[in-house]
């Protein structure tokens, strides 16, 4: 798409042809814009539980911290530097620390991102991409109320959810202690 | 006989942990007296002509209850004069989260242009009572010989956000269901919701 611009072009080259200042603004702009679209899709993805579901099942021997947390949830972001922890602890490791946003969509690029780099958050980080509450909360555990901080541990053998929040040396525990 | 006090004991301490739990449905709620945004105090007996309440906790800084707060304004217009008016109680500690506070309860409904009760709850007592986890969370009442019965708890609907395609009113739909004399189709649903800001201490 830019390739377009590129091509030599007399009328283009002259510098003082009012198009120039035209093109170079909109060249600009295109990059501005992939490059905030690139560090969107690089941070935070969306996320839907069938995503979620094939990860797990093509995850072998990987066991899954998943934190269902948001950037308004006071407690869930005061829990969230534990993960971080558990995250770099584990790196040798066949774990992994996944983030789940239950934010508004509408808060993607306004909220979370923002969040994510202020905080400078290491530990892949999602949006959940479910249009139906009712559903996704049953989906990930009939138990859960719907309240976070939620997280849930599992691989291929064993599905553990806790409705709470976590200490850093809890965290630890449970993951050690997951049959 | 010591026996008996053992099972009388195990019986008693089972209810006091089920009672700490909160209502669940079919339960018969205790009345309560509040005081309102205006300073009076607002209890269930004084709405003499009402059916059945929407009680509704929520709060002034949560995103979830903010995207309802309209909603919520919806279902007093709608259902108030049918006999089911809404009660919001504000489950939060101004001492946790300073914008809780009973000024600013005030000017949200003064700015919001609130046409029911804004609740304050003091020490968390109704809260508690009721068992409400989160806001926004409802519990819709049904007036009975009995008293005032459990007839609905969870969301107001299906779509916090306004993009569920498939949206659900549940609150809607049961007193619609309540009105024409039915059990609520949909007795519970969950939601996300924000914790309760619970006084420190």
């Amino acid at each position: 798409m830019l390739n377009h611009y590129f091509v030599p072009n007399s009328e283009f080259l002259k510098l003082n042809h009012p198009n120039f200042r035209y093109h170079f603004m909109r060249i600009f702009f295109i990059i501005c814009l992939s490059l905030i679209t690139y560090s969107a899709v690089a941070q935070v993805k969306i996320l839907t539980l069938d995503d979620l579901d094939k990860r797990i099942a093509n995850g072998k021997d990987t066991t899954y911290v998943i934190n269902f947390w948001a950037t308004w949830c006071a407690p869930c972001v005061a829990e969230l530097p534990n993960f971080e922890k558990l995250r770099a602890e584990n790196l040798k490791k066949p774990v992994k620390v996944l983030l789940v946003s239950l934010d508004f969509k509408s808060k993607l690029q306004k909220e979370v991102i923002p969040f994510v780099q202020k905080n400078n958050i290491k530990a892949e980080v999602f949006l959940l991409n479910e249009p139906d509450q009712q559903q996704y909360i049953e989906r990930i555990d009939g138990k859960w109320s719907g309240a976070i901080p939620a997280t849930l541990f599992v691989n291929k053998k064993v599905r553990r959810f806790y409705e709470k929040e976590f200490t850093e040396i809890e965290l630890k525990n449970t993951l050690l202690n997951l049959k | 006989m010591k026996n008996l006090f053992l099972i009388g004991f195990l019986l008693l301490s089972s209810v006091a942990i089920a009672q700490t739990e909160g209502y669940k449905v079919g339960d018969v709620v205790k009345d309560f007296s509040l005081k309102n945004i205006d300073n009076k105090t607002v209890s269930l007996a004084d709405y003499k002509d009402a059916k059945g309440y929407i009680v509704v906790f929520t709060c002034n800084t949560c995103p979830v209850a903010k995207a309802y707060q309209d909603r919520i304004s919806t279902l007093n217009a709608n259902y108030a004069g049918k006999g089911y008016p809404v009660l919001a109680i504000n489950p939060n500690d101004a001492g946790a989260v300073p914008d809780e506070s009973f000024e600013k309860m005030q000017a949200l409904a003064k700015e919001k242009n609130f046409g029911f009760p804004y609740l304050l709850d003091p020490d968390h007592v109704v809260t508690k009572q009721f068992g409400a986890l989160k806001t926004p969370h409802v519990f819709i009442l049904n007036k009975t010989d009995k008293g005032n019965v459990v007839e609905y708890i969870g969301a107001i609907d299906s779509d916090p956000e306004g993009e569920n395609a498939s949206k659900v009113n549940y609150v809607q739909n049961a007193i619609n269901d309540l009105s024409a004399g039915k059990k609520p189709e949909v007795a519970s649903t969950k939601a996300v919701g924000c914790s309760i800001k619970w006084k420190k201490g």
